[in-house]
């Protein structure tokens, strides 16, 4: 009984917290600075460097959107939050928009009262394991030990798939994910399990990478995307369009190098809505009509956000797979901007 | 039987023998090893095992100290280069990564230019803790002193301080060092002064904040002095503490203003989302420490009180805050105290994050104190009634004092527990020396993987610390010590 008052009364505070702050656009725009929650460190997605400056593919949308609105794609300030204050810290109000590897989820997007407004990059859980255990196929792990995180999503995803395929495993719990790569290695565990990303970024910085495989089964989904408070509509459009903006760069080939060439040219008619040459698309959402060109000038479309941080070529490796353009066979796809 | 002596007896010897060295198996390296190594066969095996593990951790860790790569670009420029001068399968640390970014662990984001600020602030901390560490010795406060002036003069030049600021820093100390020379009990001004000057040199801003503020004590203090012979003590201090509250809330921004604006200085302001590393600890830790010995006093005192509502609330509020753990308290901080405020107040998460940590400490020093008065015989309260103290006399004079000493050794592991409990602040999203920073580095593709080295670089910068602290309490100790057991 007592403990239904007191969620009610945490769920009225949040219900007031989230309505005063329902104007985002103009909070931001008032106080001519992006606050953008993001992670306290995760290899290509989001981290600072050794002089303090952020620099990621969620940092880059991050810096997209106060293109957008402010812009000026610096004028951002990164807010490091962890998996336990993450959503809190979007529903106080404390940052504006959170771009921070969060899985989009049914009660993450119905009980925390919270719009996941675009999915930027699809990730799905995977495996690693050593060349010379001999497997290729998770449904051979049978008996394995498994290194895990404990806490997190994937751990109950490890223990739904080993119960489908009726195999048993042995978990090794560990807190973080270096705690989980020197356990590997060490050979605590046969196989180590977490978003294939993160496999990939750990096999990349390993003394011996070519002895260790990622099994090709993804044993689960996870979207992760900018997330925004419940009941902001107009806010939550200007991040998803954003987002759709520098997908459509992408489809039409517009880059942060020729964009001003490509608007001195074009004749593709949602090119030029796009770059605020035709249309009042900006104005429609309270901003400039050039506010889309500045994003993509500032940091590019997506797939050059994608190549620049954790894309082939980059010390991580990733292809774009699921992440290509639906043109591409991939699941990237914008809704037409007109 | 005397005559025949000379005659009869062939050799009388004359002079002692020199004595001889106890033989091999008795004396030294060899008889403390019969005695305490060797000495039953259990402890001959205990020896051995312990000789055998002593072995195996030196041969596993001794190659990866010697091959320490102290200047590379990334992880695995380390591995190569390890393998390149001690062959394929070797490893060895890569203290490059700490060359590469010390600077984070020690200062997180605070900007470079800026450093000769909290390394000021370090400095001047130590300046302030000698008169209160070393009440009145003036050999001990020359010797601080001292040292801070080395440190201030080599540090500050090497951070590139502009010259106002070194010229006036090295005035600063010069003066105090030549203060303790005359009046070394002077000196604790400086202490009162500190907190200010700590908050503005950190933080930045207009100067003007930071005096006014403490202008806030000196209403305080007036309207105490003014008051107390018309309504006595107590309500005194109540109209003061009124007061001074009215005038931060109501004057004192405006006043700053108003100064700002007729005297503009002031310095670059810093977020306190720059601050992180050790500067982060330290500032939690010294401020909990600092505030944490006083209310903890109060609250030990409350908890003895006759008076039913301030034992009531003083109980209360130690039971509550030891019933927690400090990471509840940590996420009451960063959490649950924005709902509880208007939307858009912007309350720093420091100073949340200090004022419960502070809270933490209070509540475990009270019943650290609580022991001490405990431990005290009756005799003692009895013989200061009896010599018609009042009651903050009573305790002041005779009862804390000795409260106190007794638990020296228990007070000091609650400050050093404190101020290992500041990593914790990591959980809240502050960047804490040894998860937050690690965690940011580790998230560089350069040092993804690596593991050891950021452990075993801040635990060795915590022993120094916490080990200065635990001397310092074994001294206190000697230096109080008057009993004759």
């Amino acid at each position: 009984m007592k403990k239904t008052v007191f969620f009610g009364a945490l769920a009225a505070t949040t219900l007031v917290a989230g309505l005063a702050g329902a104007a985002t656009l103009d909070d931001v725009k008032a106080r001519g600075e992006l606050i953008c929650g993001s992670n306290t460190g995760l290899t290509g997605f989001g981290a600072p460097d050794a002089s303090g400056n952020w620099a990621g593919f969620d940092v880059d949308l991050c810096r997209a959107i106060a293109a957008v609105v402010l812009g000026d794609a610096t004028k951002v300030k990164f807010v490091p939050t962890t998996g336990e204050t993450r959503f809190t810290a979007l529903q106080s109000g404390e940052v504006d928009v959170l771009v921070r590897n969060s899985t989009w989820t049914y009660s993450r997007d119905s009980e925390l009262a919270l719009d996941f407004v675009a999915v930027n990059y699809y990730d799905g859980q995977g495996f690693m394991v050593k060349k010379d255990l001999g497997v290729s196929s998770a449904k051979e792990l049978d008996g394995a030990t498994v290194c895990i995180q404990t806490g997190t999503t994937t751990e109950l995803n490890l223990a739904d798939f080993f119960k489908q395929n009726n195999i048993s495993y042995q978990p090794v719990t560990v807190a973080d994910d270096s705690e989980a790569q020197r356990q590997y290695l060490a050979g605590a565990c046969d196989a180590y399990t977490t978003d294939a990303s993160g496999l990939a970024a750990s096999r990349a910085t390993m003394p011996d990478a070519e002895n260790h495989i990622i099994l090709p089964e993804i044993i689960s989904k996870e979207p992760l995307g900018p997330v925004v408070r419940h009941g902001d509509s107009q806010w939550g459009d200007v991040v998803r369009w954003t987002f759709y903006a520098m997908l459509i760069a992408e489809e039409k080939g517009v880059t942060s190098a020729n964009v001003e060439e490509v608007l001195a040219s074009t004749t593709d008619e949602e090119v030029k809505r796009l770059l605020g040459a035709s249309g009042d698309m900006g104005a429609k959402m309270g901003l400039d009509n050039d506010a889309f060109k500045r994003a993509i000038a500032a940091v590019g479309n997506y797939g050059e956000v994608f190549s620049r941080n954790i894309g082939e070529g980059t010390t991580i490796n990733l292809a774009r797979g699921l992440n290509a353009l639906w043109t591409q066979g991939g699941l990237q796809y914008a809704p037409p901007l007109r | 039987m005397s005559e025949t002596h000379a005659q009869t007896v062939s050799f009388v010897r004359d002079t002692m023998l020199p004595p001889t060295p106890p033989p091999m198996g008795e004396r030294g390296a060899v008889k403390w090893m019969r005695e305490n190594l060797f000495s039953t066969p259990l402890n001959v095996a205990l020896t051995l095992l312990g000789l055998l593990s002593i072995y195996a951790l030196i041969s596993a860790a001794l190659p990866w100290w010697l091959n320490s790569v102290w200047v590379a670009e990334s992880l695995s420029e380390c591995r190569e280069i390890v393998a390149a001068s001690a062959g394929e399968g070797a490893t060895g640390a890569c203290w490059a990564m700490i060359r590469e970014r010390w600077h984070q662990f020690l200062f997180g984001f605070y900007p470079p230019a800026e450093w000769w600020r909290p390394i000021l602030a370090l400095g001047l901390l130590l300046a302030a803790l000698a008169p209160v560490l070393f009440a009145g010795q003036k050999r001990n406060l020359t010797v601080v002193l001292g040292a801070v002036a080395i440190y201030l003069l080599v540090t500050l030049s090497l951070a590139a301080t502009p010259g106002t600021a070194f010229g006036l820093a090295m005035v600063l100390i010069l003066g105090m060092l030549g203060l303790a020379q005359v009046q070394p009990g002077k000196l604790l001004w400086f202490t009162v002064l500190y907190p200010a000057l700590c908050f503005w040199l950190l933080w930045g801003g207009s100067i003007w904040s930071p005096i006014v503020a403490m202008a806030g004590f000196g209403v305080l203090y007036a309207v105490f002095r003014l008051a107390s012979p018309f309504i006595g003590l107590a309500p005194a201090a109540g109209a003061g503490v009124v007061a001074a509250v009215l005038w931060w809330l109501y004057i004192d921004i405006p006043v700053v203003n108003a100064l700002q604006i007729a005297m503009p200085f002031g310095l670059q302001s810093i977020n306190s989302d720059q601050f992180g590393g050790f500067l982060l600890a330290i500032v939690i830790g010294v401020t909990g420490i600092t505030f944490s010995l006083p209310i903890g006093i109060l609250l030990a005192l409350g908890r003895q009180s006759d008076m039913l509502i301030v034992k009531t609330l003083s109980v209360g509020f130690i039971e509550f805050v030891r019933g927690v753990p400090l990471i509840t308290l940590l996420f009451t901080a960063s959490l649950l105290l924005q709902y509880f405020l208007p939307p858009g107040t912007n309350f720093d998460i420091i100073l949340r994050v200090i004022i419960l940590v502070t809270f933490f400490a209070a509540a475990y020093l009270a019943e650290v104190i609580r022991g001490g008065l405990a431990a005290l015989p009756r005799g003692q309260y009895e013989a200061a009634d009896a010599l018609g103290l009042d009651y903050w006399r009573a305790q002041r004079l005779i009862i804390l004092p000795q409260a106190l000493k007794v638990s020296i050794p228990a007070i000091v592991s609650t400050f050093i527990g404190l101020f290992k409990d500041t990593t914790l602040v990591a959980f809240v999203g502050l960047m804490d020396p040894l998860k937050g920073v690690t965690q940011i580095v580790r998230a560089d593709i350069d040092w993804k993987g690596i593991y050891w080295e950021p452990y075993i670089f801040v635990g060795a910068i915590f022993f120094i610390i916490c080990f200065g602290m635990s001397r310092y309490s074994m001294y206190l100790e000697q230096k109080l010590k008057t009993d004759h057991r």
